[in-house]
């Protein structure tokens, strides 16, 4: 892991006196971890709303049905930003390899970890307004770190159970069905997969309207940035307060 | 009774069959079978030389619908010619001969054709109460199947019932009705499913386990994968306006009458894999969407525990109330929405309040 620390020394308010303050700056998040967040937030937005008109159908459209392909048009939307939420999780996993250490921390718990583990209940504490501040956190914090891995899980059935429906159309002698086929053992009526990759749908909606409210709420108010670093990589700290 | 190593085409000619018909019956067959240009002859062949294949039917737990089927069977040739395939040995409910003789054709069978004959099962046994609740012959069905299947070559599972539970296996299943491959664990079976399956789909497969002596392929659910890999939706004659957006928002309404896509409608075409939109029913003459309604997923498994039969999703009744996955998804969205929001302002009012300056981000 190389962290480099730089230190701003003396910080100004905005009437330029001069505050005895740190800013420290640390490069967390890569190049290739941003590019990921910010195709991920994009394909996933498609995926919710094309998703959601493949569930619940547009008004029908007047006049042939050979002059018209609107529903088809939706299902491609959402087939093409499958595909690609799909190609930018590989490069996503295979980032997490040669990547920084934060490159990796979606993919997994450290639950052995006593400090860690403390960490979740103390972050947890902090958001139910029980202690004043937060942690200082390099990466994720603790909590964030739980749910971005359960966030995850979510994504992977995302995955496997739209590639498996996907195969349904594509038929079964395709790779779709040759790699997701197993989806049917676990759920034989299909019917299954649909109700839950729509399920999953809310799961995940619900998710970023956590996500984006958590990530505001932080930069707003802990002691480092959130969404510029998403931007930027750099998470600066704001307050040179004890640990 | 069956004669020694009769083949089936002595037997058929015996019944008075023509040779012409019998050719032609090879060739529709091959072709229902999806089989390629030389097959026809290569069944002919095998019919007329190869022993013929008895097979044993028996019922359990069930409605008939698939003996009622298969005997509807489209083209009356291949109805004639399945039925002295298999009714010379033992069908309880179409064959002559009853009680003790009926039984008695059962053991010869058995013991005659040890690891040869094909048994085929329509409907399913119940477990509770040691299989009492459907008894065959004096002894629990269960009992039988089980006896019957340990000297079998292979299993046609007919039907939703024998192959998924269907109605008698759906909730609260008081006798504990239970699909054949849950039951027999060492034989290969087929499953034939559907409530009841299509007559053409059935005969397809009887013909072509006893004219090859083999199972045709299975899919990993099982069902033999020329009638069952494709669903509904992927032959349906609407799909056109599925893929132009153009469907059916009530039952009377002008799309109805211009007969788009049914799946507003609930219509379980895309989920179900059947023959329906290809085959059809009664010899080709409409299927459920030709007349209108959709497809309510027969063939699939457990369809009666998934909800309405007018909801293309399965129905989540864990909350003691109808819900959808709309429902369930947009309720929990919403409720988190609103935690959101409270959190925002409880957040506000706390910094407010307790503002002070060193502390300021
Ligand atoms: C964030 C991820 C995703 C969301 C929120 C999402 C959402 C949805 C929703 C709500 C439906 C409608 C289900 C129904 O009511 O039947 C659907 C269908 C479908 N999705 Fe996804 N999906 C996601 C990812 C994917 C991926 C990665 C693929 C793979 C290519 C995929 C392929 C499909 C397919 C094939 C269907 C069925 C289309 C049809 O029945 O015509 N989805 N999706
Ligand atoms: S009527 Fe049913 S099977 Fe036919 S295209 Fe519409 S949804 Fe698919
Ligand atoms: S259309 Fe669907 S419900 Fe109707 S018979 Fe075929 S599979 Fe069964």
């Amino acid at each position: 892991m190389t962290t480099q620390i730089a230190d701003v020394q003396g910080a100004y308010d905005a009437s330029g006196a001069e505050k005895a303050r740190t800013l420290q700056t640390i490069y967390v998040y890569e190049a290739p971890v941003r590019l990921w967040h910010w195709v991920n937030a994009l394909a996933i937005t498609v995926l919710c709303v094309t998703g959601y008109f493949i569930g619940s159908p547009l008004p029908s459209v007047p006049g042939e049905a050979s002059a018209n392909f609107l529903m088809g048009y939706i299902r491609f939307a959402h087939f093409a930003a499958g595909q690609v939420l799909i190609v930018f999780f590989l490069l996503r996993v295979y980032w997490a390899f040669v990547g920084n250490a934060y490159a990796r921390q979606l993919f997994y718990l450290p639950v052995w970890n006593k400090t860690w583990l403390w960490g979740v209940f103390y972050e947890l504490r902090w958001y139910l307004f029980m202690v004043k501040d937060p942690k200082k956190y390099i990466g994720h914090n603790p909590l964030a770190h739980v749910a971005m891995f359960t966030f995850m899980l979510f994504l992977l059935f995302m995955m496997a159970s739209g590639m498996a429906l996907y195969s349904e159309g594509a038929g079964r002698d395709s790779w779709q069905y040759a790699l997701f086929g197993w989806m049917f053992s676990i759920f034989p009526n299909s019917q299954d997969i649909h109700t839950w990759h729509h399920l999953g749908m809310w799961a995940i909606v619900t998710f970023v309207i956590v996500h984006v409210y958590a990530a505001v709420r932080e930069d707003i108010l802990s002691r480092q940035s959130m969404i510029s670093s998403m931007v930027s990589g750099e998470r600066l700290f704001r307050d040179d307060l004890k640990d | 009774m069956s004669a020694g190593m009769e083949t089936f085409y002595e037997v058929i000619r015996r019944q008075g069959i023509t040779r012409r018909s019998f050719t032609k019956f090879c060739s529709l067959t091959a072709a229902s079978l999806g089989l390629g240009a030389g097959a026809a002859t290569e069944m002919a062949q095998a019919l007329e030389t190869k022993p013929r294949i008895p097979v044993i039917w028996m019922h359990g737990l069930e409605c008939t619908c698939c003996s009622e089927s298969f005997i509807r069977s489209a083209h009356p040739l291949v109805k004639d010619v399945v039925l002295s395939m298999i009714s010379l040995d033992y069908d309880d409910t179409i064959m002559a001969a009853a009680g003790h003789q009926a039984d008695a054709i059962l053991q010869e069978t058995r013991q005659k054709y040890k690891g040869q004959y094909i048994l085929a099962v329509e409907g399913n046994p119940p477990l509770n109460e040691d299989g009492m609740f459907c008894i065959d012959g004096g002894r629990p069905f269960v009992e039988k199947l089980k006896e019957m299947a340990e000297d079998a070559m292979a299993i046609i599972a007919w039907g939703a019932c024998a192959s998924w539970g269907c109605v008698q296996a759906a909730k609260p299943n008081p006798t504990q009705a239970t699909p054949i491959d849950k039951v027999i664990k060492n034989k290969p079976i087929i499953k034939v499913p559907g409530c009841p399956p299509i007559a053409e789909v059935m005969t397809g497969v009887v013909t072509f386990v006893t004219t090859f002596g083999r199972l045709p392929d299975l899919d990993r659910q099982g069902r033999p994968k020329m009638f069952y890999s494709q669903r509904i939706h992927d032959k349906c004659y609407r799909r056109p306006h599925f893929d132009a957006g153009q469907f059916v928002e009530e039952w009377d309404d002008e799309g109805a009458r211009k007969g788009y896509c049914l799946y507003k409608m609930g219509c379980k075409g895309p989920t179900t894999y059947n023959a329906c939109s290809t085959v059809r029913w009664n010899g080709g003459v409409s299927f459920p969407i030709q007349s209108g309604h959709g497809c309510i997923g027969c063939s699939e498994d457990n369809f009666w525990d998934k909800g309405s039969f007018y909801d293309r999703l399965t129905g989540i009744n864990q909350f003691g109330i109808e819900a959808n996955a709309d429902k369930v998804g947009g309720t929990v969205a919403g409720v988190v929405a609103a935690g959101v929001a409270a959190h925002a302002a409880v957040t506000a009012i706390k910094r407010v309040a307790s503002k002070k300056p060193e502390q300021v981000g």
